[in-house]
């Protein structure tokens, strides 16, 4: 019996007798089972997000210039957080696979404290997913919208770093009238509106000689292309709107596509840990009350241990598709 | 109780006393890749970022090789797989490697098409 890692008796739910297909018990199959196809899910999702950048290969986003922020420091940081993270979920595997281990030797004590660091873990890495969501959503430096979709960033020329609305943007005066519920018949609210006017950058553009226009486009050197004075006035011609932060429709960050699978991959994903997470604790619980020492076997910690390291399988990969390729 | 534990990495050339041991190594050997990877992401250096092998910069080339390492260690050694029946191994690994690897082959030469008539095509796609 050196093939199976199962201890104890087993529920019996194959029926037919002692065979057990592959030497595994039903649980532990239909888990696999379960991760396997949830495994093609995310290939799926993947697999189109690496279709989606091929179609827009010299236009895509770089990753490390939008994942640049860490909580509680100013500055720019590419990869740190996202690493710290990665190392979470890998950390909180360990313990995981020490949980399943003191399970196999009876240690209930152990058991639980294992699994207790197990759902920490998770929980750090969920409350920095929704970090990194917030600081993706609300944007960092701001950028306009063209009218064909396309976007422009801003960049100071002499330093080559990156140029916030605020820091050129002018104030106009508005002669904006909101339109209020009294007024209408059909009535909706407004929503959020930028904090800039395309105009009110368009005139701080013209009066700023040190801006110029930063496009999706990346060159040879694998940078994105900067217009010169001309280009950049030329381009701004056609601007429609000023985007900041990213939704589903608008990315100040480059292509709209590349926020929609950021939303899809990490927010599926962050479902999937949120999810192992009440599973942890449900199975925690069960082990601080003594349900398995009784049962004679820990093989439940395992199953759920093999859902949880199936999470952090999936991290890896979105690790390295999404923030480093 | 009979759950022996195959104790030993890298095909035996890291063998350990015990399960727990194996399992700190695991994460000793992880953390270094993953630091690896970063190192490569922050650096970038232009002898990895400026040579193509198949059509892919060698830099990526080695991000998703190091993710399979990383992969097989996690599916080995976290999931237990090491310890599992070969025949349940098989089961498990063959299938999505070849329904990705189909999948991943047909949808990135469609996008590489996509991208050619976009670029080439006589039709404008950018409206400015």
């Amino acid at each position: 019996m050196d093939s199976t890692v199962t201890t104890g008796v087993e529920e019996n739910v194959w029926g037919g007798g002692g065979n057990r297909p592959l030497g595994a018990s039903y649980g532990k199959l239909m888990m696999w089972f379960f991760i396997l196809s949830d495994a093609l899910t995310f290939s799926g999702f993947l697999a189109a997000y690496g279709f989606s950048r091929f179609k827009f290969m010299e236009t895509w986003p770089i990753a490390d210039e939008v994942f640049t922020h860490v909580p509680f420091f100013h500055g720019n940081y590419p990869m740190y957080y996202v690493a710290f993270m990665t190392f979470v979920l890998i950390m909180s595997s360990v313990t995981m696979v020490l949980a399943v281990d003191a399970g196999h030797k009876m240690k209930k004590n152990s058991v639980i404290w294992y699994m207790f660091l197990t759902i920490i873990g998770g929980a750090i890495f969920v409350g920095s997913q929704a970090w990194e969501w917030a600081t993706f959503i609300s944007g960092d430096y701001g950028a306009v919208e063209t009218k064909g979709g396309r976007i422009l960033q801003f960049v100071n020329a002499d330093t080559g770093e990156r140029a916030a609305l605020a820091d050129f943007a002018m104030t106009l005066p508005d002669e904006r009238v909101v339109h209020e519920n009294k007024n209408g018949i059909w009535f909706y609210d407004e929503g959020s509106q930028p904090s800039y006017s395309v105009n009110e950058v368009l005139e701080g553009f013209k009066a700023d000689s040190n801006i110029l226009v930063r496009t999706e486009v990346i060159n040879e050197e694998g940078v994105k292309q900067v217009l010169s004075r001309q280009e950049s006035l030329a381009k701004l011609k056609n601007a429609t709107q000023v985007v900041e932060g990213a939704n589903l429709i608008h990315n100040e960050y480059g292509s709209r596509l590349f926020a929609d699978f950021f939303f899809f991959i990490t927010g599926f994903h962050g479902f999937h840990v949120f999810s192992g997470v009440m599973f942890n604790l449900i199975i925690f619980f069960n082990v601080a009350l003594g349900t398995y020492e009784k049962r004679g076997h820990y093989e439940m910690v395992e199953k759920v241990g093999l859902y949880w390291h199936f999470v952090d399988l999936v991290w890896v990969f979105v690790f390295t598709f999404f923030y480093l390729v | 109780m009979a759950h022996a534990h195959k104790l030993e990495i890298f095909r035996g050339l890291l063998k350990f006393k015990s399960n727990t041991q194996k399992i700190w190594g695991v994460l000793v050997f992880l953390t270094i890749v993953t630091g690896i990877e970063v190192a490569l992401g922050i650096s970038k250096p232009t002898v990895l970022t400026h040579n193509h092998v198949l059509g892919m910069k060698v830099l990526n080339w080695i991000f998703i090789i190091l993710t399979l390492v990383k992969a097989y260690y996690i599916a080995w050694d976290f999931m237990h797989l090491r310890d599992e029946k070969s025949s349940l191994r098989r089961a498990v690994v063959w299938t999505p490697l070849f329904l990705v690897a189909y999948l991943v082959f047909i949808l990135l030469v469609e996008g590489n098409y996509i991208h050619n008539v976009i670029q080439d095509g006589f039709i404008t796609w950018d409206f400015n």
